[in-house]
């Protein structure tokens, strides 16, 4: 299984091995990571499984549509190059030892 | 209706649009849950799934299970509509997908933040006049007040004739039902609303930098076309204000059934937004919504032919003790995510955010000001084929 690390607001590093094909929002909801909400359960329509990617590894993650580009400029917290919504990132085993940081507020 | 099932799809004597399922849904939603993954309703002749894999699974699959014949009991491919078909909510891929991007970007997080402020204002106003009043009814002066005081202007609309707004709405989830007395009465009833809705969507009507505007504006960009932009503007008037006022009278109902969770929510009114979306989970506002099968189609074991009407009970869905824990439990602080009363997949309610965003400013605001909210007089239900929620709901608050 891939290890996904999410990194709290308070900089307390959380390692979850993850399923592949689940996107990383779902991995946190199952293990409480209570720094994400999805409160749109995945569907792409709130901003509130908002990331920033270690930058190591922003390059090798699938690019991001229009519709998350844009949704990313309602995030609640600051939009930074590495922003990123966590249900549009789906685990791969390439994906192994990827680094999330999690944001301190989503709404 | 169902060409050679290869297993007896198990049937339920249940009407699902009658007053005593309206008045205890719960006891019969379990039933259909128990009695299979999918089941028959031959009252009105369709299949229903209530389990909550199933729900999400129809919902996520608009290519077998489509919206384009309608997402009321009454297909369109053998049915005239009562009225011209939304070009959103009645629509698949790939029409749907560029009308949606138009209303996905009029009601994004970002227009949110600009409205926010706003809205938050005006509810913290309208909680005072409640306090004020001690003694009120929540439906009438809360639960519809609030939204009419807050959507209709951001929307753009005229003051004169909001009167027919929520009559409108009412009438438009009462047709997605079967051709009962319900639906019936309200046809009847509709020309002065319809009047009005299609009065109000046209350009010249809506203010400059309201919803209703935008959407005409995206007319200039090439997104859509002159003929569109007003039936677009209609999905609003048609789901943007009676489902949020079901929606904030679940909140105002449970937190005057649950006073545990009211002295929660009091002690921690950032807790607010999980609050109403959890409300959202336990009433289900929006009780159901039709798909029409493509093609044959296996659900649990079970073969559905080509043609026929799918109930996707969300209600039920969202108390499946297969996916929630306690699920008859209202608890502000459960992991909400996943629920179904906003739907899923590509039809998922556009005006989500809208609605999560008026809920929450609203039940922050009763959090800070007000110490007690108790029931003080007959609770009435309103009753509507598709919208689960109250006609009165007499309340007595004291100021905090």
């Amino acid at each position: 299984m891939p290890t996904i690390t999410f990194v709290h607001p308070d900089h307390r590093s959380e390692p979850i091995d993850a399923a592949v094909g689940d996107s990383i929002m779902q991995v946190a909801i199952a293990h409480g990571v209570t720094e994400i909400v999805a409160e749109c359960g995945g569907n792409a329509m709130c901003a509130t499984c908002h990331v920033y990617v270690d930058g190591d590894w922003l390059g090798r993650l699938p690019a991001m549509t229009a519709d998350e580009d844009a949704l990313l400029d309602g995030a609640a917290a600051e939009r930074r190059p590495t922003s990123r919504l966590s249900c549009q990132i789906k685990i791969t085993p390439e994906l192994d030892g990827l680094v999330v940081m999690l944001p301190d507020r989503q709404v | 209706m169902v060409t050679a099932p290869s297993t007896a799809i198990p049937g339920v004597d249940i009407d699902p649009f009658s007053i005593a399922f309206f008045d205890d849904p719960f006891p019969h939603h379990e039933r259909l849950r128990e009695a299979g993954p999918v089941v028959r309703l031959d009252t009105w002749n369709l299949h229903g799934v209530a389990r909550y894999a199933e729900v999400h699974a129809v919902l996520n699959d608009p290519q077998t299970f489509c919206s384009s014949r309608g997402v009321g009991l009454s297909d369109f491919a053998k049915e005239k509509p009562w009225r011209p078909p939304s070009l959103i909510l009645e629509a698949d891929p790939p029409a749907h997908t560029r009308t949606r991007a138009v209303l996905s970007r009029v009601l994004s997080p970002a227009v949110m933040k600009q409205v926010r402020d706003g809205f938050a204002a005006a509810a913290e106003a309208k909680v005072d006049e409640i306090v004020a009043m001690g003694s009120f009814d929540g439906v009438a002066d809360l639960a519809e007040a609030y939204p009419l005081s807050v959507f209709p202007d951001a929307l753009g609309l005229k003051k004169e004739g909001r009167e027919h707004l929520i009559p409108y709405a009412g009438l438009v989830f009462n047709a997605f039902g079967p051709p009962n007395e319900l639906r019936q009465q309200a046809i009847d009833r509709s020309a002065p609303h319809q009047a009005y809705v299609q009065e109000q969507c046209q350009r010249e009507n809506l203010a400059p930098g309201g919803f209703g505007a935008c959407i005409h504006a995206r007319v200039d960009a090439g997104e859509i076309t002159a003929t569109e932009a007003p039936l677009l503007v209609r999905s609003l008037l048609s789901a943007g204000l009676d489902t949020t006022v079901y929606g904030i009278g679940a909140a105002l109902y449970c937190m005057a059934r649950f006073p545990g969770e009211w002295q929660r929510l009091r002690a921690d009114p950032s807790l607010a937004r999980n609050a109403f979306e959890e409300a959202v989970r336990f009433e289900s506002p929006v009780q159901t919504f039709f798909r029409t099968t493509t093609r044959e189609v296996e659900i649990g074991g079970h073969t559905i032919g080509e043609g026929e009407k799918i109930l996707m009970f969300l209600g039920a869905a969202n108390r499946d003790p297969r996916r929630w824990h306690e699920p008859d439990r209202y608890d502000i602080t459960r992991q909400t995510s996943g629920h179904v009363g906003f739907g899923s997949g590509i039809h998922m309610c556009v005006g989500q955010l809208v609605a999560r965003l008026e809920g929450e400013v609203m039940l922050a605001a009763l959090a800070r000001r007000v110490a007690s909210i108790e029931i003080s007089g007959p609770v009435k239900r309103r009753y509507n084929n598709t919208l689960r929620g109250l006609d009165s709901l007499p309340l007595t608050v004291t100021a905090a």
